[in-house]
């Protein structure tokens, strides 16, 4: 019996090593396989992908996976498997936000100068720089994205708003309320929340913090000048106003495009792809054409009446990740992407704004985005939100006084930020 | 299995006193062995799944420590515990936990003991009801979290439209808190009934029969028959329902994000682990919410006397 165990054990283990042995020949062979680590969208990644690793004439081959669809659970993510070590992710999309926390982590790997000089050229100041820590590139520019003023053409007639001289945040909320419509705002207690506080800041000359490079010791600014104050008057008018839409403190993006294209929508703040993904949906029959004929467009409101408002900043780096193994081969592929060719074509697919200034001069962007130079001029003139490694943190103390709007105190609140960000940094209070 | 006899001592040979025959003690310790080598996998395992990340939590708890600068680390004994302990975040969010367990397993238990009553005493089509009272407890909970913040969402939601309402339900906090018991009790009412049916199956119908007989009125033979007999089901049932509501996490993750002061113990450490990846606080906090479920335990064990193992056997 024993002897009839052993031969069939025998036989298992050679059977088990041939078919090892030809699991290795299949899988080593062919071109390595990249994997590029993005966000949900339209399927363009994919395509964006497919072209250069045609592009490449068979030395590499782009595998996109997908992460989470908001910007904290990519970064939590990516966080957590480059924390490991995970050598199975070799470029990653990152908002520019967390570039810096990656980069001091020592999770991407810093392009040389050269390479750094090709991936730069002729991209946006504003993308170039949110790309780079201490004085190294260490992210390549690709998507540039900024919030735009929207409007129902019919509403901001009805209330006598002319957006195409600047606008303020205090006449828009006064123009909804006379006309019986609302400012949908992405309000959740999210990242929405920080890009509204921080472009309202910004729009009044001021920071949520400064020195950043000293790390933990980093100094929150929002008490100075009263920027942050004025920040909490403009939330808090709105949440208490007839204009908040009902789920004001609960909207995402996407929830901030329901309400605006409702019976009640008037006005919205919301990134570039608003209005390509209302055409799409005209295009699917699921908007009425009368809806997207009525989008208006604006540069971002002011926060003082005196001051030009400073639009939010936001988009997609790439970054290649020290633990993936083919380096090289992840630098030619962030190359190939940021082409112009390349960023054009995936303007187009995945209605999203590139970071390549020439693009916005080509006819087929011009004409699918008739706003291209209102979002030019919004990124080169954006306020970009704090660059420190601990955004993470600084953002979350920002969610946490200044919402929900509606109850934001404007004379607690820069104070109450300020100190918790200290706090915080130093793990002497929760967060 | 043998089994040891002592009568094969050789005639006249007087035995120690208070000792066993050296073959009988062979034996038993040769059991032991056996006992020990079989039960070794699984204390293994144990020690690999439970013990040893617990240990790794309370270590870590002893540092300042971020995934993101790990050159910045630091010893800091135990004063991540003292940071939380004095913080008033952690006290509200003991609190709102507290409040969606005692809500949620009180509404659960009297729901739950009704239908078990209703699946035990159903003639007809017993199995399709136990079936269909069981769906909801079948549901993953972070689809039954977006399935009721759907209906609650005053944009997309239908609730509002039904009750002529205009209430943004996450908003504040006491009605967002609605909601997220509402789907709780929603989801997992079908275990407590399941666990109560255990219980209220071996109520034997003599029983009830001699109280009746005696005179006792419904409500009598609920709280001084049925309910006595089923006493340890019935501890059990709380006991598992209240270690596990204590520990919420999904639906608050998925309806509110912890916003509007509805965050719970589970998601504070979430967010500390997770999102701010501070492995000491987070660590800390983890800890904590480990000794409040060991608490809640320990009070159900002793001061309620209650017997896992009695589970669906009267007491």
């Amino acid at each position: 019996m024993n002897h009839i165990l052993r031969r069939c054990g025998l036989r298992a283990v050679a059977l088990a090593l041939v078919a090892s042995t030809v699991g290795c020949g299949g899988g080593g062979s062919g071109p390595p396989v990249l994997n590029w680590y993005a966000p949900p969208d339209n399927g363009a990644y994919q395509k964006l992908a497919d072209r250069c690793s045609r592009a490449s004439g068979g030395a590499y081959r782009v595998k996109v996976s997908v992460l989470p669809t908001d910007a904290s659970g990519q970064r939590e993510q990516l966080v957590r498997r480059l924390a490991a070590k995970d050598s199975s992710i070799d470029v990653m999309a990152l908002d520019p936000v967390y570039v810096p926390e990656f980069a001091e982590a020592g999770f991407l790997r810093p392009f040389e100068p050269a390479e750094a000089a090709a991936l730069t050229e002729g991209m946006l100041r504003s993308a170039v720089e949110s790309s780079g820590w201490r004085n190294r590139l260490v992210a390549a520019p690709f998507r540039a994205n900024t919030q735009l003023l929207w409007y129902r053409k019919s509403v901001a007639a009805a209330a006598g708003l002319d957006p195409s001289r600047p606008v303020g945040w205090d006449e828009v909320i006064a123009a909804a309320e006379k006309t019986r419509k609302t400012v949908a705002v992405p309000a959740k207690r999210y990242e929405g929340i920080t890009v509204w506080v921080n472009g309202l800041v910004a729009g009044a000359g001021g920071a949520i913090v400064r020195d950043v490079e000293k790390g933990v010791d980093l100094e929150p600014t929002l008490q100075e000048g009263g920027s942050g104050k004025r920040a909490a008057e403009i939330m808090r008018r709105l949440g208490r106003s007839s204009a908040a839409p009902t789920n004001l403190a609960t909207s995402i993006e996407d929830d901030t495009r329901t309400t605006f294209q409702s019976d009640t929508g008037g006005f919205m703040i919301n990134w570039t792809y608003a209005h390509g993904a209302a055409a799409e949906a005209v295009a699917a029959g699921q908007l009425g054409r009368e809806v997207l004929d009525d989008y208006g467009w604006a540069r971002y409101p002011r926060t003082d009446p005196g001051k030009a408002s400073r639009p939010p900043f936001g988009g997609i780096a790439l970054g290649v990740s020290k633990y993936g193994g083919h380096s090289a081969a992840a630098v030619s592929a962030v190359r190939c992407a940021g082409t112009l060719e390349n960023q054009i074509t995936y303007m187009l697919e995945s209605k999203e704004t590139t970071a390549k200034a020439a693009a916005y001069d080509d006819p087929r962007v011009r004409a699918a985005l008739p706003m291209a130079d209102l979002i030019k001029e919004s990124l080169d003139q954006a306020g970009p939100r704090p660059r420190t490694p601990y955004y993470n943190d600084v953002s979350a103390s920002v969610q946490r006084i200044y919402h929900p709007p509606a109850d934001v105190n404007p004379d607690t609140a820069p104070r109450d930020t300020d100190d918790l960000i200290t706090g915080v940094l130093h793990d002497k209070v929760l967060l | 299995m043998s089994t040891v006899s002592t009568t094969d001592a050789a005639p006249g040979h007087r035995k120690p006193r208070g000792h066993k025959p050296r073959k009988q003690f062979d034996h038993a310790q040769r059991m032991r062995r056996t006992g020990l080598l079989l039960s070794a996998p699984a204390v293994t395992i144990m020690l690999l799944v439970a013990i040893a990340p617990l240990a790794d939590a309370v270590w870590l708890s002893l540092f300042h420590k971020r995934l993101t600068t790990p050159d910045a680390n630091s010893f800091a004994g135990l004063s991540n515990y003292w940071v939380v302990l004095k913080d008033p975040l952690w006290w509200t969010d003991v609190w709102t936990t507290l409040a969606l367990t005692v809500a949620t397993v009180s509404v659960e238990f009297v729901i739950g003991f009704g239908l078990a009553w209703l699946m035990q005493r159903a003639l007809y089509l017993r199995r399709t009801l136990r079936t269909i009272v069981l769906i909801p407890y079948g549901i993953v909970t972070v689809v039954s979290a977006y399935a009721w913040r759907y209906a609650f969402d005053p944009s997309t939601g239908f609730v509002n439209d039904w009750f002529g309402t205009d209430i943004a339900w996450f908003d504040h906090r006491w009605s967002a808190l609605f909601v997220i018991a509402l789907s709780e009790i929603w989801k997992t009412t079908p275990f407590m009934s399941l666990l109560l049916l255990a219980g209220l199956i071996q109520v034997s119908p003599d029983v009830q029969e001699a109280a009746r007989v005696d005179g006792a009125g419904p409500w009598q033979r609920l709280t001084r028959v049925t309910m006595p007999i089923m006493k340890q089901a019935i501890l059990v049932a709380l006991l598992f329902r209240t270690m596990d509501a204590f520990r919420i996490f999904d639906s608050v993750f998925v309806m509110t994000g912890g916003a509007n002061n509805t965050e719970t113990v589970s998601f504070l450490a979430y967010r500390q682990l997770v999102s701010r990846t501070a492995l000491g606080l987070g660590s800390a906090i983890s800890v904590l919410l480990f000794a409040c479920v060991l608490l809640i335990a320990f009070l159900f064990i002793k001061l309620f006397r209650t017997d896992v193992s009695k589970l669906g056997s009267p007491s």
